[in-house]
């Protein structure tokens, strides 16, 4: 496919996923900021707000705000509304850590993938992305018409 | 970097230790490795957030955990939970949400803990001391541990918090590290008035604009002329610590790691240094409300949870006063804190205003607040930084005494004299 980009990431959770990209460059508490049972983005302050982002790869720089972020991460896995994977500048702990629980809990982890922030910028809503194992990232046009 | 574990460290991660330690354990270590931490450390108290019901995943870890028998080994007190557990039934909260909530505290109660049900543990006899390594949940607390007292605690999330009080062990990574305490963003007050200074709404303001500005980054507030109490701190840590990613802050002059400028940022020069003025304090606040008109339908106050000194300064204010009717007033706070205002007076006046209690928990995190409730009005950065996401209502932010008069008057009533262009 034309136009096809490939970053490297940094695995934190390794795993494979592919989806369309939910991209932001404003950090989200999931907690306050995530409908565990729509996967609605409900920070009413949050760029992404209204987006449903189960399914997609959610790309934010990290998370801020509550404590119960890995905790409504956790919910949304179990209950099937998480992301396919998440991004991020940086490693994210909050984000690693509800990972690591949903594989205890349920194996369930889902791939967080850590880039650098010139690669991040890269990242567009819409693209379909691609992670792999190693952390090798292709980004390319969503064959559906947008 | 590889991980190195100590003898008893492998014991616990085999299972020699039980079942509950090993599920610990497993955890602890797996994030040990996302930290590219080098070995473990201990910690000597931990704040567990974990006890918030979210549903039946969080019910299931504290009970598989609880079923385990795991027993947490450093002094462990309890954040809010996700209900009120003897007064739930005076509000519309699901009976099936309810039973559920009271499982999970039964679940958290049974392993040794101290059921202290309170997002602000630092105002209880757990508060920890200066320099003490804890494992602390709960942003707003995590921010005033490490940088109102200087205790030390990474940024922990809910499901982590639990693991460190089980195996009483931690990466040695994060802020638990002199080295990672420095300073990295400067916020210099620039002609900000004294008389805004003293405002209690000027912590809430800073904080919410502080978050926003250091993201993740532990920012240095300089050029502060008065000298704040711990509820404004309190309202600072709680604001940043929702707008942003703050676990840690510097005020110079003020806050144990600050003495100076120089000490915040451990000598390092700062990537960066703000001016913040009254026009950006001006925006910060009108960000925290969402509500154009002036109705409303609920006060509600306690985010962090109510001090002894906040009690005291709601009742000296509302004293001989009733609010009117269409508007509902309530308080949030933990039962000790609640019984120990009512020993010393205060509560009365507040219950012949008219206002409610609820402790335990808060509006945030039990299903409590009837539909009828669509227009908030608080002092609460948290509270006014949430609720729109949360509870679908609109908010309006306001000092306690605008919360006071509008409790009274039916309406919204603000002195906007200090923020005035």
């Amino acid at each position: 496919m034309a136009n096809e980009i490939t970053l490297h990431g940094r695995p934190v959770i390794p795993g494979s996923a592919s989806g369309e990209g939910l991209v932001s460059n404003a950090p989200i508490s999931f907690w306050g900021g995530y409908d565990q049972n729509t996967s609605e983005i409900i920070d009413r302050r949050h760029p992404l707000s209204g987006q449903f982002a189960a399914g997609k790869v959610l790309a934010v720089p990290f998370s801020k705000g509550s404590s119960t972020t890995t905790a409504v991460m956790l919910e949304a896995i179990r209950a099937g509304n998480a992301p396919a994977a998440i991004l991020t500048t940086g490693t994210d702990h909050f984000f690693a850590l509800a990972s690591i629980v949903a594989d205890e809990m349920y194996a369930k982890p889902i791939p967080i993938i850590a880039l650098n922030p010139e690669d991040f910028s890269k990242l567009e809503s819409g693209q379909k992305i691609d992670i792999k194992q190693d952390g090798t990232i292709l980004l390319s046009r969503l064959s559906k018409s947008r | 970097m590889t991980l190195t574990l100590t003898k008893e460290d492998k014991a616990k991660l085999d299972g020699s230790r039980g079942p509950a330690v090993h599920m610990a354990m497993s955890i602890i270590v797996r994030m040990a490795e996302v930290y590219q931490a080098e070995r473990l450390m201990d910690i000597t108290a931990a704040h567990i957030d974990s006890t918030l019901y979210m549903g039946d995943a969080t019910l299931e870890f504290a009970e598989r955990l609880a079923n385990l028998s795991a027993q947490v080994i450093v002094p462990t007190s309890l954040n809010v939970s996700g209900v009120d557990e003897h007064n739930w039934q005076e509000w519309p909260v699901p009976p099936d949400w309810a039973h559920k909530a009271q499982r999970q505290m039964t679940a958290y109660r049974s392993m040794g803990t101290v059921p202290t049900w309170t997002c602000a543990p630092y105002q209880t006899e757990l508060r920890p001391e200066f320099g003490q390594q804890i494992a602390w949940g709960e942003s707003n607390a995590i921010a005033f541990a490490n940088s109102v007292i200087g205790a030390r605690t990474e940024r922990y999330p809910d499901l982590l918090d639990i693991c460190a009080a089980i195996t009483g062990r931690v990466p040695a990574a994060g802020l638990h590290l002199a080295e990672n305490r420095a300073g990295q963003i400067i916020i210099r007050l620039v002609d900000v008035p004294t008389c805004v200074q003293e405002d209690d709404s000027f912590y809430p303001v800073l904080g919410n604009l502080m978050g926003e500005l250091a993201g993740d980054r532990i920012p240095v507030i300089d050029g502060l002329q008065v000298q704040p109490n711990e509820d404004q701190l309190k309202s600072l840590c709680a604001a940043g610590a929702s707008s942003g990613a703050i676990a840690l802050f510097h005020f110079v002059g003020i806050t144990p790691e600050a003495p100076t400028l120089e000490a915040a940022l451990q000598g390092q020069p700062a990537e960066e240094i703000h001016a913040v003025n009254m026009h950006e304090l001006r925006d910060s606040r009108r960000e925290l409300t969402t509500s154009a008109g002036d109705k409303l339908d609920m006060v509600v106050l306690g985010s962090p949870h109510f001090s002894l000194a906040e009690f005291k300064q709601l009742g000296n204010l509302l004293a001989g006063q009733h609010r009117h009717s269409d508007v509902q007033i309530l308080i949030t706070s933990s039962r000790a804190m609640t019984a120990l205002a009512d020993k010393a007076g205060w509560i009365a006046p507040l219950r012949k205003f008219g206002a409610k209690l609820t402790v335990d928990t808060c509006i945030l995190t039990t299903p409590m607040l009837p539909k009828t409730i669509k227009i908030l009005m608080t002092n609460s950065a948290k509270y006014a930084y949430y609720s729109p996401g949360l509870l679908d209502t609109q908010v309006v932010f306001g000092t306690l005494e605008d919360c006071v008069r509008s409790a009274v008057a039916g309406h919204v009533v603000r002195d906007e004299s200090l923020w005035a262009d």
